[in-house]
């Protein structure tokens, strides 16, 4: 039963780095960029189920484990297209007087936000429940 | 003549606190990938698997005794290996092949913490059923 620790540890982690990416691309939802190679694109994480190795580094596999934990594969960028938009007057504005937006959708991250807080949360009520479970079994027999 | 043996006193007790341990691993497997892509929730039929885990330990491995006053001595536990897994039928897919529904598995995941603390509270009034007994009532 002490796996589900680390399951539930993984998971958390895993929603926490999805909680990250959606924190920076909100924050740079209104950067702009001289280049469009330069401009901000959006990042989100890729999940994969896998077997988390007890007490290991966030990322480490292990083979003789039953039940998958959640693992995140990589980062990917939004490779979609990027606004571009006339602003002579912006200091970042390139020779014909074009800035590059970022292609963040902030309607999209609120809902991973919300998304990724929820599933936090019932990781952490597992991990409690757990917890009391376990105790409750260490304690058997004593009263 | 009856011997105090821990494994009779018990009863199923013992195998349904482990069948309820290992659903309680894959049920928070299941929440724990909930957002994953491609990941297909399971579950154990805990009907089934008491059942393989009762039957396993009555016909378990024991040391041969030659001499019918010898103590018999089992092997170690009531179950032989985890519970068959099987997947969950969801009630709504989604697209990215992810079968998990939260409400589903948490629901399930309240019951069988609600099941093991029962069965800890059956095994804990054998305990002290026995305590009683070896005390002589006092």
């Amino acid at each position: 039963m002490s796996s589900i620790f680390d399951i539930a540890s993984s998971a958390m982690n895993a929603q926490m780095v999805r909680l990250n990416t959606t924190a920076s691309n909100l924050a740079n939802v209104d950067t702009v960029s001289t280049t469009e190679e330069g401009a901000y694109r959006a990042r989100n994480p890729v999940f994969k189920a896998a077997m988390v190795a007890a007490g290991a580094t966030p990322g480490r596999v292990q083979q003789d484990a039953q039940l998958p934990g959640v693992l995140v594969q990589e980062i990917a960028h939004n490779d979609g297209p990027v606004p571009m938009r006339y602003e002579p007057t912006n200091p970042m504005a390139n020779e014909e007087g074009y800035v590059f937006g970022s292609n963040v959708n902030a309607v999209e991250e609120m809902a991973n936000m919300i998304s990724a807080s929820r599933s936090y949360q019932s990781n952490m009520e597992v991990f409690n429940t757990t917890k009391t479970l376990m105790l409750r079994t260490l304690q058997l027999g004593q009263q | 003549m009856m011997a105090i043996n821990f494994d009779k006193a018990l009863g199923i007790h013992e195998q349904a606190l482990q069948v309820r341990a290992q659903r309680h691993e894959v049920l928070a497997s299941n929440i724990a990938n909930a957002d994953t892509p491609g990941y297909k929730a399971r579950d154990i039929d805990f009907r089934a698997a008491l059942q393989k885990s009762a039957q396993s330990s009555a016909g378990q491995l024991r040391l041969l005794s030659t001499q019918a006053n010898h103590m018999p001595v089992y092997g170690v536990g009531g179950s032989n290996g985890p519970a068959e897994l099987m997947y969950r039928m969801p009630l709504q897919p989604s697209l990215d092949g992810n079968t998990v529904e939260s409400h589903v598995e948490q629901a399930q995941f309240a019951d069988n913490t609600m099941r093991y603390q029962a069965t800890l509270q059956f095994l804990s009034s054998k305990f002290s059923g026995l305590k009683t007994v070896i005390q002589g009532g006092r």
